[in-house]
């Protein structure tokens, strides 16, 4: 695992702070001078968690970078909500061009800052997993195997939340979107269909490839500062999850998040030149009705009668991820 | 004129201009509420207060606000029956907090360090205390630091009631209640042994005292006859016990029979077993009806006391008891049963209760005494005698050391209400920090720390105290497994967990606050609170 757990101490590290450990083991997120890059005031919804995965991803990555850091936006909720014209929540030097092309235009301004001799200030590009496994697909590929000096952020909320919840290639099976519904033989997504960008990033063999969950904030930020520390193409990948499009309670959202890790239906890992070299093992591991149950978009394998044959597919996915990483304590890949 | 580029026409502007606040339906509020612990502990301690002094080792400060409530940590780190721990909400997580350790940690720390406590200015009137043990001594610690002159009038020679007349020194050793009780003294509580009061009113009136809290404890044994056993063989347990006390300990014989199922049953027969008796004791009801403390009974049974559950002593001669059988009726009622055994015994004691020898108030009118010689006080701990006060376990109620502690405190509460002419109103608690209210998810898992116990062979033989210390690493730990229940212990996750960056932290020990402008009221803040420290309430526009 990336970021050393301390045991003991009341919560040890598994609080956002503990006035028992020292700075050093406490997040950013619990500091007072944390930037609060995506500040008050956007128009997110109620416990929305790519709102929470983006303000912790960049307040580390502010953090990491001596606050020399220019962020570039995708379309998608995150741009929509945090800056309708003319306000802006971002406290950083922050760009939207369009929905496909973050990755291109990070590119630029990589190259633009490395003519002008910048290489103290660092270029992230961020997006939602329609502009990412998607729309941006292509530049994103090709950012990759360019190796161009951007770490890029997926928030995965998996599907388009901000058009009205359609599908994505990030679409879990079973899940209900407005053009997966639950009728007819096979309800909601289809089983098989959508891609794992994580091991598509690290088919591209760049130096840096990691998942990871807001429910795992000392995790997430040390694989982002681990990430800055770093140059070339980079990739995080984070389990955000949308209380409006999974139907799930927004004071849900951590809790839903949890459950998504400790079911292994979110496994957390660490990829370099291609190759995994780390995960977070599973704490309390759970059956992955745990996750499926807090989120009316799986509602149609519990009612109006149980599909044990879907649930069991889902526990499948959630098995071979457990055995493909090494997730649990004792185990190994 | 406009001199802003092409198609813009509008300034930027931040956000914050936006006040989502008025989202919200529901919003979250900061609360505290009562840790399970403090809910159940007799003596009235604020134990969720002192450990979490005691997990940034500040065991000075620990110590202090413990002393607020308890003036004998170190006593009661040995001899409380821990209703805390019974209560305490990590009981269901893995283990109990193991408070009483930790209690007798920070109590032995400050004899060792020499810790005082200061008193308030003199109000100028004067208290007397009748009896000093653990009630009495309760009481006139706060009334000392309250700033009255305190008087203690004990009949026996020594002070500790039945710290030191009833509980065996192999669970609290007396050195402990000399240093407890000696902090007392110097605090400035006088304190006269060998005072029996034998008339109430004169030493009231000869002293010039202007009120009086009676806590001369429960001392005089009940007994019973068996027919046909020799008296001189039938002893009684307070007797026993506080022979022990004394250079002249009663001589048992052999086989020790003790008849009664309560704690003094069990202290009883472990000093027996420690006098190389073989002690056995007979009760009435089964294991599960006896009125002891369950460690207690396995304790004993491990250092080789043996029990004779359902059963009655009926009659005796020079070495054989006979027991009737007794059988339990659906309420727990023993019903004999008309089945003789006969049990070896050479000496009984008995075990049956104790009631308070009250006589000496006789006179004082208004006073109500009851049949079992306990003495009737009201919500104020007061007798039916005006400035008369009583507690411990010569009122009515639970019989033990904590309880009495508890009755000193309130009853010096009354007191000194009563003297300045006011009555003491008990401000409202919180409501309980319940186990659901927690989001458990965030304690690491930790075992509770084992206290050293002494080698069976040694307990048997000797009064050597049987249960050691926690070193100081251990005792930290111990009080870091503390869930802080229902208080707020600073642990940034509602901070952090906002969408909206609308919890605002306020820096160390100043916990945090909500900026309504912003927050939506998703409540994400309440649940990942690890404490339940956030209640979500409705909003009121």
């Amino acid at each position: 695992m990336t970021t050393q757990r301390i045991k003991f101490y009341q919560t040890g590290t598994y609080t956002a702070g503990n006035r028992l450990l020292d700075d050093e083991a406490r997040t950013v997120q619990s500091r007072l001078d944390r930037t609060n890059s995506l500040n008050s005031g956007h128009r997110a919804c109620q416990g929305c968690g790519e709102a929470l995965g983006a303000r912790y991803a960049i307040d580390a990555a502010m953090r990491a970078s001596n606050n020399q850091l220019i962020a570039i936006n995708a379309t998608g909720c995150l741009e929509v909500f945090s800056s309708p014209y003319p306000e802006s929540a971002w406290q950083i030097p922050w760009m939207h061009s369009l929905f496909g092309n973050a990755p291109a235009v990070a590119s630029g301004v990589a190259a633009a800052l490395r003519a002008k001799g910048r290489d103290d200030v660092k270029v992230i590009a961020q997006g939602g997993d329609g502009a990412t496994v998607d729309i941006g697909f292509g530049c994103l590929s090709g950012m990759f195997e360019r190796n161009d000096d951007v770490l890029y952020l997926c928030y995965d909320n998996e599907a388009y939340m901000n058009t009205g919840v359609q599908r994505s290639g990030a679409t879990p099976p079973f899940a209900r979107t407005n053009t997966t519904q639950a009728v007819g033989k096979a309800p909601g997504n289809l089983v098989g269909t959508g891609k794992n960008v994580p091991r598509i990033a690290m088919a591209h063999g760049i130096p840096y490839v990691a998942t990871a969950s807001v429910a795992d904030l000392h995790d997430l930020e040390a694989k982002v500062t681990i990430a800055m520390g770093m140059s070339g193409a980079r990739y995080i990948h984070l389990h955000v999850p949308c209380p409006l499009g999974w139907g799930s309670d927004p004071a849900h959202t951590m809790k839903v998040a949890r459950m998504a890790v400790e079911s292994g239906l979110f496994p957390l890992f660490e990829a370099r030149s291609g190759a995994v070299v780390d995960r977070t093992k599973i704490r309390r591991k759970v059956p992955v009705e745990r996750y499926l149950e807090l989120q009316t978009r799986f509602s149609h394998l519990f009612k109006p009668s149980r599909n044990d044959e879907a649930i069991a597919a889902v526990q499948a996915i959630a098995d071979e991820n457990i055995a493909m990483y090494g997730l649990l304590e004792d185990s190994n890949p | 004129m406009n001199h802003k580029p092409f198609a813009i026409t509008l300034d930027p502007n931040s956000s914050l201009a936006n006040h989502t606040g008025n989202w919200r339906t529901m919003k979250p509020v900061y609360v505290d509420r009562l840790p399970p612990c403090n809910h159940a502990c007799p003596a009235g301690e604020n134990i969720q207060a002192w450990l979490y002094l005691a997990e940034e080792k500040d065991y000075e400060a620990a110590w202090r606000r413990l002393m607020e409530d308890n003036p004998m940590p170190a006593i009661h780190g040995r001899v409380c029956y821990h209703p805390c721990e019974t209560a305490c909400n990590r009981g269901q997580l893995d283990e109990a907090v193991s408070i009483r350790a930790v209690e007798r940690f920070l109590g032995d720390l400050a004899i060792k360090e020499g810790w005082r406590v200061p008193c308030a200015p003199s109000t100028g009137k004067k208290v007397l205390i009748v009896g000093a043990g653990p009630s009495g001594l309760s009481a006139a610690y706060h009334l000392t630091r309250m700033g009255y002159a305190v008087t203690i009038y004990e009949a026996a020679e020594k002070v500790g009631g039945m710290m030191r007349y009833g509980i065996p020194a192999y669970r609290l050793p007396r050195d402990v209640v000399d240093a407890e009780a000696a902090r007392l003294e110097t605090m400035g509580v006088t304190i006269r042994v060998n005072a029996r009061v034998e008339d109430l009113d004169a030493a009231i009136q000869e002293g010039g005292f202007h009120a009086t809290f009676l806590a001369v404890g429960a001392h005089l044994a009940r007994r019973i006859d068996i027919p046909g056993f020799d008296a001189k063989r039938l002893l009684d347990a307070a007797t026993f016990l506080r022979s022990m006390a004394s250079a002249s300990a009663i001589k048992l014989g052999r086989r020790v029979a003790v008849y009664g199922g309560g704690n003094t049953a069990i202290d009883v027969a472990r000093t027996a077993e420690r006098l190389g008796a073989e002690p056995v004791i007979i009760y009435r009801r089964d294991e599960a009806h006896a009125p002891s403390f369950k460690e207690e009974i396995a304790e004993a049974r491990e250092e080789g006391v043996q029990f004779q559950w359902l059963r009655r002593i009926a009659k005796a001669d020079e070495a054989e008891l006979t027991v009737e059988v007794m059988e339990l009726d659906e309420h727990g009622t023993p019903r004999p049963t008309s089945r003789f055994e006969t049990i070896e015994a050479d000496t009984v004691v008995l075990a049956l209760g104790q009631k308070a020898d009250t006589g000496f108030l006789r006179n004082m009118t208004g006073a109500c005494l009851r049949d079992d010689g306990t003495v009737e006080v009201d919500e104020q701990m007061m007798t039916g005698h005006p400035g008369l006060f009583a507690g411990g376990d010569m009122v009515p109620g639970e019989q033990s050391v904590s309880m009495a502690t508890g009755h000193g405190k309130l009853a010096a509460r009354h007191i000194d209400a009563y003297l300045r002419g006011i009555r003491y109103v008990k401000s409202p608690s919180h409501p309980l920090a319940t186990f659901d209210r927690l989001n458990p998810w965030y304690y690491t898992d930790a075992e509770q720390s084992k206290q050293p116990v002494l080698a069976l062979a040694r307990r048997r033989a000797s009064f050597e105290e049987m249960i050691g210390g926690l070193d100081p690493d251990t005792a930290l730990l111990e009080a870091r497994r503390c869930l802080s229940c229902g208080n707020c212990f600073e642990c940034d996750n509602c901070y952090a967990v906002c969408p909206d960056n609308a919890v605002i932290k306020l820096g160390t020990g100043n916990r945090f606050e909500i900026n309504y402008d912003y927050c939506k009221g998703c409540g994400l803040c309440a649940e990942e609170c690890p404490c339940g420290a956030i209640d979500m309430v409705k909003e009121v526009k």
